[in-house]
């Protein structure tokens, strides 16, 4: 008796807060519902809609995959790198680490729109370091070109130059390779994603204390039982350090799967919610919100929340699966 | 052990160190670029190439006073020449009128408005505190402040008061039924947020909570899955018999709560404490859905609304950025222990 009264509030909360809204959603992905007018029984046809008739939805599940694909690999081998860099013991650790995790606490909404401005095409610094460098293989490009094509003059393998520039062409010989712009960032519907990354790149540094952690806890007998056995960096590495801190790569390995479904603020303020250029930033996340909020399809918008928890569910479950026997638990 | 030579062990500490100083230097790139366009005039800012150093236009008042430029419009030109061609020549300022302004973007006093010669407006290396002050002020800043740091508050006095009073029937006391409820708790940490938000939404409109904060601040005191789960961890490392000797004395299931569980989690309740408030800071897509009215917005989603609003004044918004990240970081700096056990012990997001 005693302990439902303090378990009460929480058993009222998920009653209220987790319970009922469960059941009513699950019942509204199958109406037709705009809250205006009352849900409308409809079965599967949200379903239906959802992966026969909405080319948007598609993509957006695509993009969704693109981030999880790109993104959760490339932010743990940062992560991970940064961690077994600081785990040398290198003096001024404690500095590094607060510099690498710094990033991770900046509000989502500052660091959004610092990012914007960052991956402006024309102002921003991010092509301010790239447009330098993208020059430099051009002319370096250019001047083997030149140098190639003067060897093959001299040669006398290429006898009808003049006639080619005194036409104002180049030499079909050895093409000019033309290096492309520097990105365009959110404004160019193949690098927006990319964009993205690079910001959550810059966030790995809560990722980075949870490895760091687990690093340090690796007991040093095995480095140096597999030293007496000739074992060098990359071999300690791959056999002692990797399986040591598997389960907390797993974790974050799962927990970035449901954070990528639920990938939302970022685009949204970058794009003012509407997931372009080209659709090609409508993630899972945005393009629910935007059917339950902005186009009022209550309804639709739960069937899309239910497929997401049944794909997190198929992804966690798959992982698991793959994971066994690759996962060392200690004592289990 | 193998011992490695000494020259070998130098060159290695040489590289760590030069990896982890160009990779900090990177990280530190974006900040840096934060602070730089907080403090730089509109003028330079969409310059190309970018700009490193904050310039801005100047006109010199006295020996050591300089009064920034914000507007300049050019009154009076030179006589246009023509070449024999009839080609005309680029005309050339002679007089300009400009608005004066100081560090702190305040007109200059009797007349902000004056004509000058063109060549006495000039570019320097100054930062300009304009975008702080018309952040703070016409953007809402301090009322942003107050709902924000208001709406946090409640949030962390619910969930601490809620969570540890959960946990305490999750773990010292002892009924039936006790474990299947808290793996029943546990399932609810799978369910993503998306399944329950429509229903909560007419839910919260239903009971009239729209465009209050009430859908922010009630479900804090009905405890939280995961914090719930954290303290009742931390409680069951309590010895047990300090609890029993507090029983044989009389003491009753509240006091035992109050008196011995709680100031004995005081590290606990701090890590809840902590990073309740900084997902009630973070938050935007709770006031996105819920608050209407601009005096009501928080902070995130006031900044938010003023991209979407003046997306190119860059300035406005890193200056708001600026201020809204910096009372994180001082957190993180007095609470770095509890920051970083917090992440350790539960992985949780900050």
């Amino acid at each position: 008796m005693l302990g439902l009264v303090f378990t009460g509030p929480w058993v009222l909360g998920f009653l209220v807060f987790a319970a009922y809204p469960v059941g009513v959603s699950f019942y509204y992905s199958l109406c037709d519902y705009n809250v205006f007018s009352a849900p409308r029984f409809i079965g599967m046809g949200n379903y239906v809609e959802l992966f026969a008739e909405d080319p948007i939805y598609l993509r957006a599940l695509w993009n969704t995959v693109y981030f999880m694909v790109f993104a959760i690999p490339l932010t743990m081998a940062t992560a991970l790198v940064l961690a077994m860099l600081l785990n040398l013991n290198v003096r001024g650790q404690a500095f590094y680490r607060t510099v690498f995790f710094l990033p991770s606490i900046v509000p989502i909404v500052a660091s959004t729109v610092l990012w914007l401005w960052i991956l402006n095409p024309d102002y921003g610094v991010a092509n301010m370091f790239i447009r330098p460098v993208l020059n430099w293989l051009q002319s370096g490009c250019d001047a083997m070109r030149s140098g190639l094509l003067a060897v093959l003059g001299s040669l006398g393998l290429d006898p009808l130059r003049p006639i080619y520039e005194s036409l104002g062409l180049e030499s079909p010989f050895v093409p000019r390779y033309v290096f492309p712009p520097p990105p365009g960032w959110l404004r160019d519907p193949n690098w927006s994603k990319p964009g993205l990354i690079l910001m959550s790149v810059w966030g790995v540094g809560h990722n980075m204390v949870l490895y760091l952690a687990s690093l340090q806890e690796v007991p040093t007998e095995l480095y140096e039982a597999a030293e007496i056995d000739g074992a060098g960096t990359w071999t300690k590495t791959r056999h002692v350090t990797l399986p040591m801190i598997s389960p907390i790569l797993f974790f974050t390995l799962v927990m970035g799967m449901i954070g990528t479904f639920q990938y939302f603020t970022q685009v949204f303020i970058m794009t003012d919610g509407g997931g372009g250029p080209a659709d090609s930033t409508m993630f899972y996340a945005l393009y629910l919100f935007n059917n339950a909020f902005i186009f009022f399809r209550m309804g639709y918008a739960s069937a899309m929340a239910w497929v997401m928890f049944l794909l997190i569910l198929i992804c966690t479950a798959l992982t698991f699966r793959t994971a066994r026997g690759h996962v060392y638990y200690a004592g289990a | 052990m193998v011992r490695q030579k000494r020259s070998v062990r130098t060159t290695k500490s040489v590289m760590s160190h030069g990896t982890l100083a160009t990779l900090s230097v990177i990280f530190m790139v974006p900040f840096a670029w934060l602070v730089v366009t907080s403090l730089k005039s509109e003028s330079h800012m969409s310059s190309f190439p970018p700009e490193w150093m904050p310039r801005g236009e100047y006109v010199q008042l006295g020996p050591d006073r300089w009064a920034e430029v914000v507007r300049n419009e050019i009154v009076e030109y030179a006589p246009i020449e023509y070449d024999p061609e009839g080609k005309a020549k680029p005309r050339v300022a002679l007089k300009s009128k400009v608005d004066l302004v100081d560090a702190w973007g305040t007109p200059l006093d009797r007349e902000p408005t004056r004509i000058v010669e063109s060549d006495k407006v000039v570019t320097r290396v100054r930062p300009t505190l304009r975008h702080y002050v018309k952040g703070a002020g016409a953007f809402g800043f301090k009322v942003f402040l107050q709902n924000t740091l208001f709406i946090a508050f409640v949030a962390v006095l619910g969930t601490v008061l809620s969570c540890s009073w959960v946990a305490f029937g999750f773990s010292i006391l002892q009924w039936p039924g006790r474990d299947k409820l808290f793996y029943l708790m546990l399932s609810t940490l799978m369910l993503p947020g998306q399944v329950t938000m429509i229903p909560l939404f007419l839910i919260f409109k239903s009971l009239g909570w729209i465009n209050t904060y009430l859908p922010l601040l009630v479900p804090a005191f009905l405890g939280n899955a995961f914090f719930i789960f954290l303290l009742r961890q931390f409680f069951l490392t309590i010895p047990r018999d300090l609890i029993d000797a507090a029983r044989v004395d009389g003491c009753s299931s509240l006091r035992i709560y109050w008196q011995i569980v709680m100031p004995l989690s005081i590290p606990a309740l701090a890590t809840v404490a902590l990073f309740t408030f900084l997902n009630s800071w973070n938050d935007f897509m709770g006031p996105l859905i819920y608050v209407v009215d601009e005096a009501k917005y928080t902070l995130s989603l006031g900044l938010a609304m003023f991209k979407g609003r003046f997306a190119n004044r860059y300035g406005e918004m890193m200056a708001v950025s600026v201020l809204m990240t910096i009372p994180i970081i001082v957190l993180f700096f007095f609470t770095q222990k509890t920051f970083i056990q917090g992440i350790k012990t539960s992985g949780m997001k900050g």
